[in-house]
């Protein structure tokens, strides 16, 4: 049994922003997976829900003309997973989609609600932000779109008014294309977890060159986060084994650790550089530049 | 004949489809639920609790606090009662506490018309404490100055001290090698499916009716009478299905409180659940063990001396308290009984859950220990770790130095064979280099285990079976022990099938045990059922058949010595082809006859005044990644001699499952309680990390099937077993890959990265 104080189910997007507007204490409700955890802990800020699980205009992924893909963000994991679009584009997004909890939590839980919860540990976050993402919001005064990294904005604080649904999440061609990519969740078992460290990179390469480097942590500080300093030194930089002590020695200092019972600071830190590590050798492995 | 064959499991398709009941699938008109408050610190004394507000809450029927319950303190452990009072289980526990001793401990408790409405009722119970400083570490617990966790008990339980097989000091002074190591285990928790629930209700003036998702029902109407100064005639304990105990349901949790508050509230019906979070820690954990060993072994490998000083803590509150050490150390003496054997165990107190009854029953840690040693022995003296166990092993014949009676059956030679075998240890430790380099190591490991059947002499094992002949011919069972997901029901069917000379689907087993109608058994715990229950069924079933045929005599005139049952009839012993009549011919003329008969029944009441050892061991191929902190099982495999195998198919079952439940302590789970404060971190199943089906590897398992005399059907332990040696098999295996003893567990990631950056290896 949940204690809501009110519940509204939205029929539209505009009936979501309409209602969540007028109480600006209530959650939207997508998939459920985090905002019944909360309610089944009697969470006083989980009162008021606006649920907007199976909204259709929300369910959408498509991939225009010019090669921008965009994702509705109710948009399960398992579809995430299982989409051509996904799978024959952005493969690295279904690598951590696949990863979140099981095949039960994956069947419901959303892209959208991934983001929108702003936990560290989102097993989406990683991969969008290597893909250089940018997040649509639709609220009562109009519609915005901003870069992921720029919505999040601490440790469950994300840049969404009260108002806002965030109503998908737009890849360019860019970002994709001419890139090799790969996500890896480090986690206590093989399921069901939260990722102790979570890597995600992607490397664009010309001529045995780096031409561009992209890496992204969860749980390496309050948000999920890019390495920007390290994929500046990885400019130029040969592709090649070197570049992975290049990147291990960089990456501890666009990140932020930090020590809990879950794990300590410097278990974090190794693990922190062994998948900058494992990260990028399976991407030069995947475009051939260094043989196994 | 039906012992040996893999039938179908009694229960097997109304579990799968949902049909079978468990608990919670019962309600009843008007049914309430109770819910605990339970204290946000480790240790503390009540001072100030007003009830006041909640008792005025809309839908709430009653609140109870420590001043409501009775005075008398009682014991919880599931053993059957002891006639010796040195040997009783310690009584500490009262309903309701005024002091806090962990985390979760139980102050007060509602009784309202719903989950919401208790939600909310117990936020309205006002709670000043009293901070006591908590003990933890075991160094806290023993300080001289230490708070007392119960009055006069100077925070120790109970010690015991011996040393059997010889003269100790000169067995010490003739080895040429001393061995020592120092171990620790953690705290970890059965996680079965099935929380905890218990409901109650009075169903006339004075007499209260429980349902309990309980293990020991009978034992379980003891205790709620010692608990309540009620008589214990006037209490029924039903047992539904139950979705997994593992020695959890071996102790007395709910059943005395929703007894308690049905009597207070004039009989309502009143639900008392516990969900995972109160399940994790307001029930009970396995001790965590602190373990000195030394080992004393001559330059040829004959291990002369074991030696080892325990301590284990209890917890909170004693529950099974110093049995489980006390129990795990003669059980492990059977795997090595020429050794001098000595042993010092003490069982203390501490502000953390309380630990009880789980699978192994304390012998998991001693035998990480204890396999662990043998381990660095084998190193040591540069034998391979196989042959140093061959060595030592039990042989039939052996004496047990601590009962002074010869070993009968002991396939542990062959079972360490077996698995050498199975994993192709020989070829594999040929192509391994020492000492290996690289990120990816590989390792074999062995370890090995006895166990026994049961708690005789150690506790009185009483068994009894019913069986009723029924109009169509087939047969009903009723046993007091329970199926808990065992298996028992299937197993016990098969052995009355085989004695009665009736076919497995004739018998049926009533699931479902009251105290009202079942006879007597203490329970499902100590793998005794198949063992000792054993011994009740095949003797009904072999006096319901003298019975049947001289019933049959009574019939046809003849000689019943010349009769015999196959297959549903009666047949002539000597020309088994010709049928005299059916049974259920003869049954119908036993019921309905106007002059002769009356129901055909029988019933076994007895006591196994004999146990038996069980043997086996784990073997594993396995490899790890250090810079991941992480290992890989390749292959594992558990051999068991269990003796006969009544049914290979639910034993192979039960292998795997206490397979992956050796796994997940090896390198997975641990409940986390902060040292200083008593905070417990993981009670839920995000963070307490028990393994899921992708991280359990490929199980492999295998039988050395000797005949145990003591026995009718030849059969020993197999439930607790599976679990006990996967922890030091895999600990020697990350040994034999990396050089890197690891004396703890869980051998985690976390503990990984710890070993390895102090031995350099990152």
């Amino acid at each position: 049994m949940f204690d809501f104080e009110s519940y509204h189910k939205a029929e539209s997007v505009d009936e979501a922003i309409a209602l969540l507007a007028q109480n600006p204490k209530s959650i939207p409700l997508a998939g459920g997976t985090d905002v019944l955890v909360r309610l089944h802990q009697h969470h006083q800020d989980y009162r008021h829900v606006v649920d907007i699980h199976g909204l259709k205009e929300l369910k959408e992924i498509s991939k225009n003309p010019n090669g921008v893909i965009r994702i509705g963000s109710g948009v399960t994991f398992t579809t995430l997973t299982e989409h051509p679009l996904i799978t024959g584009n952005i493969p690295v997004l279904a690598q951590g989609a696949s990863s979140v909890g099981g095949p039960q939590v994956r069947n419901v839980g959303t892209v959208g609600g991934n983001i929108c919860n702003g936990a560290p540990s989102a097993d989406s976050a990683a991969p969008l932000l290597i893909l250089n993402a940018t997040v649509v919001l639709k609220g009562t005064q109009g519609q915005r779109e901003i870069p992921l990294h720029e919505f999040y904005q601490g440790p469950g604080k994300v840049d969404r008014m009260e108002s806002e649904i965030l109503t998908s999440i737009v890849i360019a061609p860019e970002n994709y294309q001419c890139w090799f990519a790969k996500y890896h969740k480090y986690a206590m078992r093989d399921a069901m977890d939260i990722a102790t460290i979570g890597c995600a990179g992607a490397c664009n390469i010309e001529g045995g060159l780096v031409n561009q480097l992209r890496l992204a942590y969860t749980v390496a500080g309050p948000t999920p986060l890019r390495c920007w300093k390290t994929e500046q030194i990885a400019k130029g930089a040969k592709a090649d084994e070197s570049l992975l002590e290049l990147v291990k020695s960089s990456v501890l200092k666009d990140l932020r650790p930090r020590d809990s019972w879950r794990a300590s600071k410097d278990f974090r830190q190794h693990v922190i550089q062994t998948l900058a590590q494992r990260v990028l050798q399976a991407i030069l492995n995947q475009c051939g530049e260094v043989k196994p | 004949m039906a012992v040996g064959k893999s039938v179908q499991r009694k229960d097997g398709v109304a579990k799968v489809t949902g049909k079978a009941r468990y608990t919670d699938d019962f309600s009843m008109p008007g049914m309430r639920v109770a819910k605990y408050l339970r204290s946000p610190i480790a240790h503390g004394r009540v001072v100030r609790i007003d009830t006041t507000r909640a008792e005025k809450l809309p839908g709430v029927d009653g609140v109870f606090t420590f001043h409501d319950v009775p005075k008398n303190t009682f014991a919880t452990a599931g053993h059957p009662f002891s006639l010796d009072p040195e040997h009783g289980d310690v009584a500490d526990r009262l309903l309701l506490t005024d002091c806090a001793r962990f985390q979760g401990d139980e102050v007060a408790v509602v009784v309202t018309r719903d989950d919401m409405t208790a939600h909310k009722a117990l936020s309205l119970i006002e709670v000043e404490y009293e901070n006591l400083k908590p003990l933890i570490r075991m160094q806290d617990v023993l300080a001289h100055d230490a708070p007392e966790l119960h009055k006069r008990s100077r925070n120790l339980i109970k010690e015991h001290a011996y040393t059997v097989g010889g003269d100790y000091k000169k067995a010490i002074e003739e080895s040429d090698h001393l061995i020592e190591g120092v171990f620790e285990t953690q705290i970890v928790q059965h996680c079965h499916l099935e929380n905890h629930s218990s409901y109650a209700y009075m169903d006339d003036m004075d007499r209260i009716v429980i349902v309990s998702s309980t293990q020991i029902p009978h034992i379980a109407r003891r205790i709620v009478s010692e608990a309540l100064n009620f008589p214990l005639s006037r209490i029924r304990v039903i047992k539904p299905h139950i979705g997994g105990g593992f020695g959890n349901k071996q102790d007395v949790i709910l059943e005395p409180m929703v007894a308690f508050l049905t009597l207070k509230l004039g009989g309502i019906p009143i639900r008392l659940k516990l969900n995972r979070e109160e399940c994790m820690v307001g029930t009970r954990v396995r001790h965590p063990l602190h373990i000195q060993v030394k080992a004393g072994i001559s330059q040829e490998g004959n291990l002369n001396v074991i030696d080892y000083d325990a301590v284990s803590n209890t917890g909170a509150y004693a529950s099974h308290g110093h049995s489980i050490v006390s129990a795990a150390a003669a059980k492990t003496h059977y795997m090595y009984p020429r050794a001098i054997y000595r042993c010092r165990a003490r069982t203390i107190y501490g502000n953390f859950p309380s630990a009880g009854a789980m699978r192994g029953y304390g012998s998991p840690q001693i035998i990480f220990a204890v396999e662990s040693l043998m381990e660095d022995a084998a190193r040591k003296l540069g034998i391979d770790s196989v042959d140093f166990r061959l060595k030592n092993a039990v042989k039939p014949g052996d004496i047990n130095q601590i009962g002074k009676r010869p070993i009968v059956t002991a396939g542990l030679i062959e079972c360490i064979e077996k698995g050498r075998d199975l994993i192709d240890w020989d070829k594999k430790r040929a192509t391994l280099q020492t000492p290996q380099t690289g990120p990816v190591r590989k390792g074999l490991g062995i370890a090995c285990f006895s166990y026994l059947s049961g708690t005789y002499p150690s506790c009185v094992e009483p068994a009894s079976a019913r069986l009723i002949l029924n109009q169509d011919g087939s047969v009903n069972l009723l046993v007091g022990a329970t199926e808990i997901g065992q298996g028992s029901d299937t197993v016990f069917a098969q052995m009355t099938a085989e004695t009665l000379g009736t076919s497995y689907e004739k018998v049926h087993v009533v699931s479902n045990q009251d105290t009202d109608v079942t006879p007597f058994d203490s329970g499902a715990y100590a793998s005794r059922q198949t063992y000792v229950t054993g011994q009740a069924v095949m003797r009904a079933a072999s006096e319901l058949k003298d019975k049947i045929l001289a019933y049959a005599g009574v019939i046809t005139g003849m000689n019943p010595g010349e009769l015999d049952i196959d297959e549903g009839n009666i047949v002539i012993a000597k020309s088994r082809q010709t049928a005299v009549m059916s049974l259920k011919d003869l049954s119908m003329d036993a019921y309905y006859n106007k002059n002769r008969g009356g129901q055909i029944t029988s019933e076994v009441s007895c006591k196994a005044l004999t146990n038996a050892p069980s043997y086996g061991c784990t073997v594993v191929d396995l490899e790890i990644d250090i810079p991941m902190c992480k290992v890989k099982i390749n292959e594992i495999y558990n051999i068991h001699d269990a003796g006969v195998i009544i049914n290979p198919l639910t034993s192979e079952g039960q292998i795997h499952g206490g397979m992956a439940m050796g796994i997940g302590a090896a390198l997975f789970e641990v409940l986390m309680v902060d040292p200083d404060s008593g905070r417990i971190y993981n009670n839920n199943m995000l963070d307490y990390k028990v393994p899921t089906i992708m991280d359990i590897p490929g199980l492999g398992s295998g039988f050395v099937q000797t005949h145990e005399p003591t026995h009718p059907y030849g059969s020993k332990s197999l439930g607790e077993p599976p679990v006990l040696t996967p922890a030091p098999a895999i600990r020697n295996a990350i040994l034999d890959a990396t050089g890197i003893a690891i004396n703890e567990l869980p051998m985690n990631p976390k503990t990984l990265f710890t070993h390895f950056k102090n031995a350099g290896l990152l």
